[in-house]
């Protein structure tokens, strides 16, 4: 176990290297050039920001978690219902699928001053916004999930007189969980996008509120910290997506 | 008669034209009784299989049970197949409980039943491992343990050892054997493999090629436990070969008139 956690931090040395050598450069770039702050921050510059307004990030931090999170949430419950629906019945199927996939082709912007109009400037405005952002690939693995069960094994289990409820709760469902997890993980990666676009469109608070205002005020190195807060705020989110995938599926991590 | 199949014609739509599988086929095995149906590799055996199992319907023909026709043998069979079918995310002990489950089984008392016959096999110790941390041969006798456990009276085994090497093969065979004087159940077997069909069985049923119907049926009066170099054993088996062989010769003829 200690040697796994071992060999996975050596396995991040070689990228950590290369973003330290990377923030060197740009450093030694913005100090040889003496760009000014508001084009250009140097990164101690956005360390030291980091630290120094940190109740300020921390504060829209949480704005903007509880509404991606809020959103993944709404998003689980509607992309699995829908998912169902759509495995279940074929005319659901032919109805509900290319309307869901044309959903996507809308690009958020454009629906972002409606949702503002409809939900208003708090927070259920944003959580819709992360919610249609999220919920596509939820379905689309779900659905997979749902069909990837091996058809003879539903027939071991038909002969047997098990229940289209016992089929469902002992086979498709375990065996759709590796896919549902999957669809998880991307949508926890791109949640954080619509919860911003939102903010940026009508907000009262959260990163992108943040970014919005310290834009108007020229403040470069608050929107460069807002993106550390958010981009940290992602990956936490991913790992903790991972560590629940990891506590649910224990055959997964069995030995091979 | 513990299961009577009588007549079973069925036909399956194959390039715009009818394909007829199943020919009339009629066969019968005694309570208790392990039975083989032996034939050339797409001869219909499977479908007969499903047939029976209500996996799918006869164009013609019935199925008894107990001396009563039934519409399919759902609820009175188990089936084990060559996939061994396994649920990846269950350990071997809940994997082989998972036909008591659906029976609505305690769990506990499931449990206990399948650890006993787990053991059995030569699966002790390995009931909390999953799977995939299993080889092809114990996979397979998960799969036993599962379809046995079920408590139904028929068991339905299609080719179960057809994916195994030869020596796994070997170690399977007692298993089923010593299994089945156990608990002497009706067993209803499919092979290709005439050895094994004459080392495990009380009666064959060769098949024809298709559209396929029974050619042949033979008692194997040998005294168990049997020896495949007994001259008796071989002289049975060689006889079984020459039927199959003139059931090739016959296809490929037609193969050719086709062409």
């Amino acid at each position: 176990m200690l040697a796994r956690w071992f060999r996975k931090v050596i396995s991040v040395v070689p990228s950590m290297l290369l973003l330290g050598v990377l923030l060197l450069a740009w450093e030694g770039a913005v100090r040889f050039f003496q760009m000014p702050s508001y084009i250009l921050p140097a990164p101690s510059r956005i360390a030291y920001v980091l630290i120094s307004e940190r109740a300020l990030l921390w504060r829209d931090t949480l704005v903007t978690l509880e509404e991606v999170g809020l959103g993944i949430l709404l998003a689980l419950v509607v992309g699995i219902s829908l998912a169902f629906l759509i495995f279940h019945s074929p005319v659901l199927e032919r109805v509900l699928y290319p309307l869901i996939v044309a959903s996507q082709t809308i690009p958020v912007f454009a629906i972002a001053p409606l949702l503002i109009v409809w939900f208003g400037y708090g927070l259920l405005s944003k959580v819709i916004m992360a919610t249609l952002i999220v919920f596509f690939p939820i379905v689309v693995n779900t659905v997979d999930g749902l069909r990837s069960v091996d058809e003879d094994v539903v027939n071991l289990l038909r002969i047997l007189k098990a229940s289209r409820w016992q089929i469902l709760w002992k086979v498709r469902i375990p065996g759709a969980l590796p896919f549902i997890f999957s669809g998880i993980k991307i949508a926890v990666a791109v949640s954080a996008i619509g919860a911003v676009i939102g903010e940026w469109v009508g907000s009262q608070a959260g990163l992108g509120f943040l970014m919005i205002h310290a834009n108007a005020q020229l403040r470069v190195d608050l929107i460069f910290a807002a993106i550390v807060y958010l981009s940290a705020m992602a990956i936490g989110l991913f790992a903790f997506a991972s560590f629940v995938e990891w506590l649910a599926l224990p055959w997964r991590r069995a030995a091979r | 008669m513990k299961i009577a199949v009588r007549n079973i014609v069925k036909s399956f739509p194959h390039n715009g034209a009818n394909l007829r599988v199943l020919d009339g086929v009629t066969l019968y095995a005694r309570e208790g009784e392990f039975v083989t149906i032996l034939g050339p590799s797409g001869c219909g055996k499977s479908t007969l299989f499903n047939i029976i199992a209500g996996l799918l319907s006869p164009d013609a023909g019935e199925i008894w049970i107990d001396g009563n026709p039934v519409p399919d043998g759902r609820g009175h069979v188990a089936y084990m197949q060559q996939k061994d079918l396994l649920l990846p995310w269950r350990t071997v002990l809940e994997n082989a409980i998972l036909g008591l489950e659906v029976q609505g089984i305690p769990r506990e008392e499931a449990r206990v039943r399948a650890r006993d016959l787990l053991a059995r096999v030569g699966l002790q110790g390995f009931e909390r491992a999953y799977p995939s941390q299993l080889s092809g041969g114990m996979r397979q006798r998960v799969a036993l343990v599962r379809t046995v456990l079920t408590g139904k009276e028929i068991l339905l085994l299609d080719e179960p050892f057809g994916a195994l090497d030869a020596m796994t093969r070997m170690v399977l065979q007692q298993y089923i054997l010593r299994m089945w004087e156990e608990f002497r159940r009706t067993v209803l077997f499919v092979t290709h493999d005439i050895e094994e069909a004459v080392l495990l069985s009380d009666r064959i049923y060769v098949l024809s090629s298709r559209p396929a119907h029974v050619k042949e049926e033979v008692a194997v009066d040998l005294p168990r436990p049997r020896q495949v170099t007994d001259p008796s054993f071989v002289a049975l088996k060689g006889r079984i070969l020459a039927l199959i062989q003139d059931e090739i010769k016959e296809a490929f003829a037609h193969a050719r008139e086709m062409v």
